[in-house]
């Protein structure tokens, strides 16, 4: 079943400004699925049009097949939702929070607080429940709101950079509970800019760019589309020039790093030979950048061409 | 409706009830105390310092005479404030978005927020009333009609302090109308004079003051005496509250002041 169907999506702001032209975008039911895009790009107009915040210009929007237009209500209860911006009552506790939000869905009190007690412990909030919200930490109040957007426990759970200023540690027990979440039934639909987050939770990919989806698919055979990668190696002994190995793409970052690209029909095993015949060592490699971010970047600077 | 929608609403509109109570007894100083210091002050200074010179009026003593315009006056401005500046709040701090993104229909939030309002209008009306009570005597004359008045009155002006909330961009829009309507509407509106004292011309003019018909209705139900007929005081305010609930509910369909 199609957790999230959108056709023809267009929206077209009062100042003139088309946020979406006309997009088409459909979530199976169970995905983890990744809305990626440039700031500006039209992924929180469409979050906003998912969750009745902003007023759609045309086009239909279903979930779980609950037509937004004849069916607010059903569609709604279906959706969780987790915005970019914190939109707290900052003069509210934890607890108070989410038990009004479960009462917002019509879950009566005494399940609104059992929830409560069970979504704020998996969130480690459950201790701050009766602090002011405007007391948390900015990467409790991001945990307070997906707590809050989970009390009425919805079949499909939409994410606005969920994670944007939280520090590394608590972002990767958040990507634990997403997949805990996902793996339960839950389907996700994640906007973030750390590419890295989207690569290693998500199975769907949509990139949208100035208000067209510029790509859609399944995000192995999306990442299988790039053709180079890209490495840093550290060295042993500073270099002052770049060494030349037919084949490759070298380039000195600083006389301790060089930066390596490889054609994925080539292998490194080679390189290291040359580099090693020529007396570099190299200490220790990693990525240059994440490639999804290569392939974002590349599709971005396309549609920007192409605009 | 299924029953299942049904409860969905009757538990939003209780949440959002309790929000707003919880908000009022959180932030008391602000939202009780002052109109109850106010009203003291009102019957210290008008009532027994220039009400003694003023003897009676309309055949009452004169601090008899303005409790029920003070205890009504207490009861708009705290309605109004309370949902314009709440609703307010929650838009300008966006958890507004809690009941937005919800299943609840536009009707039970302007029924929740419009409660709300009359909760705090009655809890103030209630503090100023017990104050009355230690500077004057208020018999009950009617007991139906002060309850029928001080409800229509709250529910009112906490509809127009709904609609206040949907239309401000800032707190200063949200203080402009108190100010600069309301605050003239209550002076004029019959608090601490009866209208038989003015010129034919400023008589017809009070009229057309709804506060005028709140104001005297709700002394009728203590005092037995009002300058307008009782009737048609309620129906002008069972007219004003349906048009202003109709005008909030419209506002909130089309989005103004909240969707993009």
């Amino acid at each position: 079943m199609e957790a999230l169907s959108a056709r023809g999506l267009v929206k077209q702001y009062r100042n003139g400004v088309q946020a979406l032209k006309g997009i088409d975008l459909t979530v199976e039911e169970g995905d983890f699925f990744a809305l990626l895009g440039p700031n500006g790009a039209g992924k929180s107009t469409l979050i906003g049009i998912c969750t009745s915040l902003v007023t759609k210009t045309a086009g239909t929007i279903k979930v779980f097949g609950h037509d937004l237009d004849s069916d607010l209500e059903a569609a709604k209860a279906c959706i969780g939702v987790v915005p970019q911006e914190l939109n707290l009552n900052q003069f509210e506790t934890p607890e108070t929070i989410v038990v009004n939000q479960a009462g917002f869905y019509g879950i009566p009190r005494r399940i609104a607080r059992e929830r409560a007690q069970k979504y704020l412990t998996q969130l480690s909030l459950w201790d701050k429940r009766n602090k002011m919200a405007r007391t948390l930490s900015g990467g409790m109040k991001r945990r307070l709101m997906i707590a809050r957007a989970l009390m009425h426990e919805p079949r499909l759970l939409i994410l606005d950079e969920p994670t944007a200023g939280v520090d590394i540690e608590i972002r990767r027990s958040m990507w634990d509970f997403l997949r805990e979440l996902n793996a339960a039934g839950t389907t996700i639909i994640l906007t973030t800019h750390y590419l890295e987050e989207a690569e290693t939770l998500c199975r769907n990919i949509a990139i949208i760019d100035r208000g067209c989806i510029a790509e859609a698919d399944r995000m192995d055979r999306l990442l299988l589309k790039l053709h180079t990668e890209s490495f840093l190696f550290s060295l042993r002994t500073p270099l002052t020039a770049v060494p030349t190995v037919p084949g490759y793409d070298l380039r000195l970052v600083d006389p301790h790093t060089l930066e390596v690209e490889v054609s994925k029909d080539r292998d490194l095993n080679e390189l290291f030979s040359r580099l090693s015949a020529d007396g570099i060592h190299v200490v220790s490699m990693r990525n240059k950048v994440n490639r999804l971010e290569e392939i974002f970047m590349r599709l971005v600077e396309k549609s920007g061409v192409a605009a | 409706m299924s029953a299942g929608f049904a409860s969905t609403r009757w538990i939003g509109f209780q949440t959002i009830v309790l929000r707003e109570f919880g908000r009022i007894l959180r932030i008391w100083g602000q939202t009780i105390v002052p109109s109850a210091v106010t009203a003291a002050l009102y019957f210290v200074i008008f009532g027994s310092l220039i009400g003694r010179r003023i003897g009676q009026m309309d055949g009452v003593d004169y601090m008899q005479y303005i409790a029920p315009g003070l205890i009504m006056m207490a009861v708009i401005t705290n309605a109004y404030a309370n949902v314009s500046s709440s609703f307010f709040g929650a838009k300008f701090q966006r958890f507004l978005e809690e009941i937005s993104v919800s299943p609840q229909p536009n009707w039970i939030v302007v029924l929740g927020y419009t409660f709300g309002g009359v909760l705090r209008g009655l809890l103030v009306g209630v503090a100023v009333t017990v104050i009355s009570l230690v500077f004057t005597h208020l018999p009950v004359h009617h007991l139906f009609v002060i309850i029928l008045a001080v409800l229509l009155t709250a529910v009112v002006f906490s509809l127009a302090g709904f609609i206040n909330g949907v239309f401000a961009k800032n707190f200063d829009q949200v203080n402009w109308i108190p100010t600069f309507i309301l605050t003239p509407l209550t002076y004029f509106g019959g608090v601490f004079y009866s209208i038989n004292l003015l010129p034919e011309w400023a008589r017809t003019l009070s009229f057309a003051n709804p506060v005028l018909h709140m104001v005297n209705s709700f002394r009728y139900g203590f005092l037995g005496r009002s300058d307008v007929d009782v009737f048609v005081a309620f129906g002008i305010m069972g007219a004003a509250a349906v048009m202003l609930f109709g005008i909030a509910l419209w506002l909130m369909e089309r989005g103004i002041g909240l969707r993009d």
